[in-house]
């Protein structure tokens, strides 16, 4: 048989609707709701922490982002990330420390293939569309407020 | 000339291969699993003392083919073609693991259906008489299919339900022209069968078409009923696949539920990283050649058809968006008598 027509396509798509189990959307909500926040929790107190033992506010801030993108990274090296991803979803993977597993689990996965050709270009194949697309929007959000307002 | 062929595209053999032994290998998740007690070899940890998955992945899969030809009693000399497949990039944890052997070696690929297809290649190459014995072999590793599939092993994120998790896992049979031992009696070559179906997390409903067509054609060609057989082992649909496999097979008239297991959800307790079950080409290899070989050596059945299913894309198609092709093939195999 070679490759189903639209019309066939489609009837075998409705009929598959009856048999695939639904995402657990409002576990999935809660959780990444809960971790999420126990994650932006953990970096306000070490930001806090930071800020009472009398450093600058702009410095505690860039301080407190590098120490959380460690603790991500750590955590990434030590095999843990990614069962916290896999159990909490966004919520483990917007807060900066997914960020850092997005950049180390690539990195330390092909490292077999060198540090030029496996580390250097495919260190960013996960969060490589994050940082051209926040690039981009950070352009044109600067270009608009250039010349709107 | 006589040929051993019946219906549209079932081989019958006259003069059955004997399936003289099997052996299978497997990571520590599977041998955690359910069938966990039946593998001839677990290992604790995912690179089994190698330096990455790749390697540890042809390691496997040349414990597997070790395990079954001493099973065998057989020595490589007395092999005469050594058919063996996996997922990786140009089948190289096969072609790695064959470097080891002194026998002449066809590498295949047909994803999760690679042993059946194997099997069903050596059973032809027997039947004709062009080998006296043949060992079939595949593989697949988890995180090295993972990353070559998906995302890098330690990347977190979540599996949807109908995902399926790539089983590490090897399994190895030696099919001989005689000996002591369940037999192939027929092989049904499935047809490559595409519904559309583009998500990669859902080979379960890719798959399901070409197990269905395959099973139908096979039971047409020998003119037989589901009840002929003790079991129908497909591999690998898991849980949403078997289901949809089964009402494709019921809207032909053909009801399989009650003889019906599928090797991805038999491997594996349930779990959400499971999902739907597991997969890879390792996956129906270790669970025919650790549990269905024995059982069938021990004459717990009479004919079982084990219809390994492959899903036949590549990460590049997967990429561009396109559909994912697939295929079955079944092996019917009897007890010995």
């Amino acid at each position: 048989m070679t490759k189903a027509n639209i019309r066939e396509q489609e009837a075998y798509s409705a009929f598959l609707e009856d048999f695939r189990p639904k995402r657990p959307t409002l576990r999935n909500i809660v959780v990444a709701f809960l971790t999420g926040g126990l994650i932006c929790t953990a970096g306000q107190g070490v930001l806090s922490c930071i800020l009472s033992r009398g450093m600058p506010e702009k410095q505690a801030y860039v301080l407190t982002s590098s120490i959380m993108v460690f603790a991500g990274a750590f955590l990434t090296g030590l095999g843990v990330y990614d069962k916290l991803g896999s159990f909490a979803g966004m919520g483990a993977a917007l807060p900066i420390t997914g960020f850092a597993n997005s950049v180390v689990s690539p990195a330390m996965e092909y490292k077999h293939e060198g540090f030029v050709l496996g580390v250097g270009a495919r260190m960013f194949q996960v969060a490589g569309p994050v940082i051209v697309y926040a690039t981009l929007t950070a352009t044109i959000v600067s270009i608009i407020k250039l010349y709107v307002f | 000339m006589e040929f051993h062929r019946r219906g549209t595209s079932t081989c019958v053999f006259k003069e059955m291969p004997v399936v003289v032994s099997a052996a299978a290998v497997v990571g520590p998740r599977e041998g955690k699993g359910p069938l966990g007690d039946l593998f001839d070899m677990v290992y604790s940890n995912t690179l089994f003392g190698e330096s990455s998955w790749e390697k540890a992945e042809s390691k496997m899969l040349r414990q597997a083919v070790d395990l079954a030809l001493a099973k065998a009693k057989l020595d490589e000399t007395q092999v005469d073609f050594l058919i063996a497949g996996d997922l990786l990039n140009q089948i190289i944890s096969s072609a790695y693991m064959a470097r080891e052997y002194d026998i002449p070696f066809l590498g295949i690929y047909g994803a999760c259906a690679t042993i059946s297809e194997g099997m069903g290649l050596g059973s032809m190459l027997i039947a004709g008489r062009f080998a006296r014995q043949v060992v079939v072999a595949s593989s697949s590793h988890h995180d090295a299919a993972e990353r070559q599939f998906r995302y890098p092993t330690e990347f977190g994120h979540q599996r949807p339900p109908t995902g399926q998790w790539t089983a590490t896992a090897a399994g190895a049979v030696v099919l001989g022209a005689k000996g002591k031992g369940p037999r192939v009696e027929a092989v049904t070559i499935g047809r490559v069968q595409d519904l559309g179906v583009v998500e990669p997390n859902d080979m379960g409903s890719a798959m399901a078409p070409g197990f269905a067509d395959t099973v139908w054609r096979h039971l047409q060609d020998m003119g037989r009923k589901p009840e002929d057989y003790d079991l129908v082992v497909s591999g690998d649909l898991g849980r949403v696949g078997s289901l949809i496999g089964r009402q494709l097979l019921r809207d032909k008239g053909i009801v399989i539920d009650e003889i019906h297991q599928d090797a991805g959800v038999m491997l594996y307790d349930p779990s959400p990283e499971v999902g739907s079950g597991g997969s890879g080409c390792g996956c129906v290899a270790s669970v025919f050649s650790g549990k269905l070989w024995k059982e069938l050596y021990n004459k717990q059945y009479e004919r079982i058809l084990v219809v390994a299913t492959g899903a036949l894309h590549s990460p590049t198609s997967c990429q561009q968006g396109e559909s994912i092709p697939c295929v079955a093939h079944a092996v019917s195999i009897v007890s010995e008598e």
